[in-house]
C-alpha cells in the first residue's frame, strides 16, 4: 500500500512548525534589536 | 570560574553574534543533507516499508525535545541556586524551542501512527507523557509571562521545571516499563543500537544538523530576551533620571549589545 501522501504530510508539518518558529524568532529579533536601541538612545539623551 | 568568565549578558550577546549565524547556516546544511539521504537513499524498513521514513524527522525531534528539558532543567538549577540572570534568560528561551520539537514529535508521530497503527493516537505511556511534556513546555511559558513580576516568574517557572524532570526520565524509560503501543528504544539502548547503519547514519546527520539549528533558535530567542531586558533597564534608567522615584534598573543588562 502507498502511504507516501503520510511521509510528505509528516515532513510538510514539521516544516510548517519549524518554519514558522524560524520566521517568529527572526522577526521579533530585528524588533527587539531596534527598540532596546531607541531605548538606549532616548535614555542617553538630554 | 569558566561560568563567569562566558555567562555575562554582554560577553554571550558578543559570543552569540558569531554563533548564531554559523549554527543556523551550518545547521540548515547538514539536516537538509541527512533529511534528503533518510528520503531518497536510505533502504524502506523491512516491515514498515517507506513509512519508516518519517523517522528521520520524528526521532530527532524527540531527541531534541527531551535534550531541550534537560538543559531547561539545569538552568533552572543555576537559577535556583545562584540566582544567575543569564541561566533566567536562557531557560525563557529554551521552553518556547522545546514545546515546537515537542508539537513536531506529537504531530509527525500521530501521521505515522495512521498508517502503522490504525489511529492517530492512542493513549499509551510513550504518547501520553510526551503530550505531558508538551503540556509542561507550555506551561512554563504561561507562567512566566502571568507572573505578577520577573522575579517571583523566574523562580515559580524553575521550580516548575525541576519538578517536570520527572516525567522526561518516564519519557524515555515509558516503553521499557510499559507494553506500549510505541515501538522500544532502537539508539539509545544498553547493549548498543539495533538499527542498521544505513539508517543509522542519516539518522544522525539529520539530529546533528537538527541540534544546531536548535541552538541557533535558543541563542535567537535569548538575544531576545536580552535585548527586551535592555529596553527596560534603560526606560527605568530615563523615568529615574526624570525623578519617578523608580527602582534601580538591572546593571548587568545595561550596554549588552
Amino acid at each position: 500500500m502507498d502511504h507516501s501522501a503520510y511521509i510528505w504530510a509528516a515532513y510538510g508539518v514539521a516544516a510548517l512548525l519549524l518554519g514558522g518558529e524560524i520566521a517568529w524568532v527572526a522577526w521579533r529579533l530585528r524588533a527587539a534589536a531596534r527598540r532596546a536601541a531607541e531605548a538606549e538612545r532616548s535614555s542617553a539623551a538630554p | 570560574m569558566i561560568i563567569n568568565a562566558f555567562a555575562n549578558p554582554q560577553r554571550f550577546m558578543a559570543l552569540s553574534r558569531v554563533a548564531l549565524p554559523l549554527c543556523a547556516w551550518i545547521g540548515t546544511a547538514v539536516a537538509a543533507i541527512g533529511l534528503v539521504w533518510g528520503l531518497f537513499y536510505a533502504p524502506p524498513d523491512y516491515l514498515q516499508g517507506d513509512t519508516a521514513r518519517i523517522m528521520f524527522v520524528h526521532v530527532p525531534a524527540a531527541w531534541l525535545s527531551m535534550g531541550l528539558y534537560l538543559g531547561l532543567v539545569i538552568s533552572s538549577i543555576v537559577v535556583l541556586i545562584w540566582r544567575h540572570s543569564l541561566a533566567d534568560v536562557a531557560a525563557a528561551a529554551i521552553a518556547p524551542v522545546g514545546a515546537v520539537f515537542a508539537a513536531i514529535v506529537l504531530a509527525t508521530g500521530a501521521i505515522w501512527g495512521k498508517p502503522m497503527w490504525g489511529a492517530f493516537w492512542v493513549w499509551d505511556a510513550r504518547l501520553t507523557s510526551m503530550l505531558v511534556l508538551l503540556l509542561v513546555y507550555l506551561g512554563l511559558m504561561a507562567l512566566r509571562a502571568m507572573a505578577p513580576d520577573p522575579q517571583s516568574g523566574s523562580r515559580l517557572c524553575a521550580i516548575l521545571a525541576v519538578a517536570g524532570v520527572v516525567n522526561l526520565v518516564i519519557v524515555k524509560f515509558s516503553v521499557d516499563w510499559w507494553a506500549t503501543q510505541h515501538q522500544p528504544a532502537s539508539v539509545f539502548r544498553m547493549d548498543g543500537p539495533t538499527m542498521h547503519i544505513s539508517m543509522l547514519l542519516p539518522l544522525l546527520v539529520t539530529w546533528l544538523g537538527s541540534l544546531l539549528v536548535a541552538a541557533a533558535l535558543v541563542m535567537a530567542r535569548m538575544r531576545i530576551e536580552v535585548h527586551e531586558r535592555r529596553a527596560q533597564s534603560a526606560w527605568r534608567k530615563r523615568a529615574r533620571a526624570a525623578g519617578d522615584g523608580s527602582a534601580a534598573p538591572a546593571a548587568e543588562f545595561e550596554g549588552a549589545s
